[in-house]
């Protein structure tokens, strides 16, 4: 084992790290922002409204990302209506592409989260908030939307831990994430064990970051549902 | 519409399906191991299993394809030098794929199993052993087929994640759906025709993967189901 070539790339992995980080803090933060409002069209009574958001989930959860990033990345620079548009500066660089398809991604994966716990609201809960004369939009914004969220951190926290694997696929289209670093290493030092294994551990400590983040998200909002002991 | 590359499409879509379908037998072998394992009395096989779940589920599935394949690479040449084989030999980019997708679902496929063991009262067994049938046959007629009904549910999730995350394969070169479709984009400069393409052949397997689970839990929720 040759681990002098990763002390000296240190700096690149740290940097690697960061774009990683921030890669997926920027797509989960688009994709939550856009889920919260789709998440009550998904639950909308009208076909109208409920169908489109089905069908956006439906398509993205059935398809592999590689694909998604690849439809943003390449597949837009097909269309001369693209390349002449004034989005053309940001969607022909692989940072935005790869924001733009990571939070399309994890936006339909949150959708469905949000939604279903939205349909799992207590039915007492709306029924006592509309007998205190709450309208309804102050029923979702005051009762239901707080309640359905915080119920959904645990599987939003799974979520969160998939979707910083899928960022890995940002160094498929040349961006220097962790996985990038580790690829660019080894093609300069040829120490495949070293550098993707560093890679991993660099993965694995942020995983169980997010991990101790979500565990304490729990505690700090979930407090009422924890069994009494 | 796809300019005579349809055919290339669907060879590369059954390169798709083999490399899941292999990978999804090694999984179900790792998975049962697995849960083996972590249900045993012997400590350190438990922890074992624990350590190999907990670390497959905090590194991407691409780290460790790109480990395997060049790492693999690395090993296998520094063995056969050892035992006197002078020719460079070049890993399989499908059984590359194929070992590390088996590998990671295998931890996955370890909860479910073990799961779905627990889910089985225990009472069950017991009344069957003491009806004096060996442990062989308390688990190919009492705990498997019930075991099966139990992980359906998480085992048609998994299959469906398995089934995308064969995407990652053509990064290591493996002629499946995606790279066929990038070699047609490069010669038609239409990436948009062919990745859509591709898009919709995922969600056709996807889909009906949906509906065969679906068919198979009706099938096999028959006993517990209330009559009417």
């Amino acid at each position: 084992m040759n681990f002098d070539a990763i002390a000296e790339n240190l700096p690149l992995y740290l940097g690697g790290a960061l774009t990683t980080l921030k890669l997926l803090a920027i797509s989960l933060l688009g994709g939550l922002v856009v889920a919260v409002p789709l998440a009550v069209l998904r639950n909308a009574h009208s076909r109208w409204l409920h169908g489109p958001v089905w069908a956006y989930t439906y398509a993205i959860r059935g398809t592999p990302l590689l694909v998604q990033l690849f439809l943003v990345y390449y597949g837009l620079a097909q269309f001369a209506v693209v390349r002449d548009s004034v989005l053309w500066p940001w969607l022909s660089s692989a940072w935005f592409c790869a924001c733009l398809a990571f939070a399309i991604n994890t936006c339909a994966y949150t959708t469905e989260i949000i939604a279903g716990a939205l349909r799992n609201t207590p039915r007492g809960e709306i029924e006592a908030a509309r007998a205190l004369g709450l309208s309804r939009a102050q029923v979702l914004r005051r009762i239901v939307m707080p309640s359905a969220l915080r119920r959904a951190i645990p599987s939003y926290g799974n979520e969160a831990i998939l979707m910083l694997h899928g960022t890995s696929l940002a160094s498929v289209v040349t961006l220097l994430d962790i996985t990038g670093v580790a690829r660019d290493v080894n093609s300069r030092y040829y120490i495949p064990f070293e550098a993707f294994i560093t890679a991993g551990l660099l993965y694995l400590s942020i995983t169980l970051a997010l991990v101790g983040l979500f565990h304490a998200a729990e505690r700090r909002w979930l407090a009422h549902l924890a069994p009494r002991s | 519409m796809l300019h005579g590359y349809a055919a290339s499409l669907l060879e590369g879509m059954g390169v798709t399906l083999a490399v899941a379908l292999a990978s999804l037998a090694i999984a179900c072998v790792l998975g049962l191991a697995g849960a083996a394992a972590k249900l045993s009395r012997l400590r350190w096989l438990a922890a074992l299993a624990s350590i190999y779940t907990t670390l497959v589920r905090g590194v991407p599935d691409l780290v460790v394809m790109l480990l395997v394949f060049f790492g693999g690479q690395l090993l296998v040449n520094e063995l056969a030098q050892r035992a006197g084989y002078a020719a460079y030999i070049d890993v399989d980019p499908f059984i590359a794929g194929v070992l590390t997708i088996g590998f990671i679902f295998g931890a996955y496929l370890t909860e479910t199993f073990r799961g779905a063991f627990i889910a089985v009262p225990s009472g069950q067994r017991e009344a069957a052993l003491a009806f004096g049938m060996s442990r062989a046959q308390v688990l190919r007629r009492i705990t498997a087929p019930q075991m099966l009904r139990h992980a359906l549910p998480a085992l048609s999730n998994n299959w469906l994640v398995l089934v995308k995350s064969t995407a990652i394969v053509s990064v290591i070169g493996l002629n499946d759906m995606m790279q066929k479709a990038g070699q047609a984009a490069g010669a038609t400069r239409q990436p948009f025709v062919f990745y859509a393409a591709v898009a919709v052949l995922y969600l056709a397997i996807t889909s009906a993967s949906e509906l065969g689970f679906g068919w198979l839990d009706r099938r096999t929720s028959r006993a517990s189901r209330p009559r009417g």
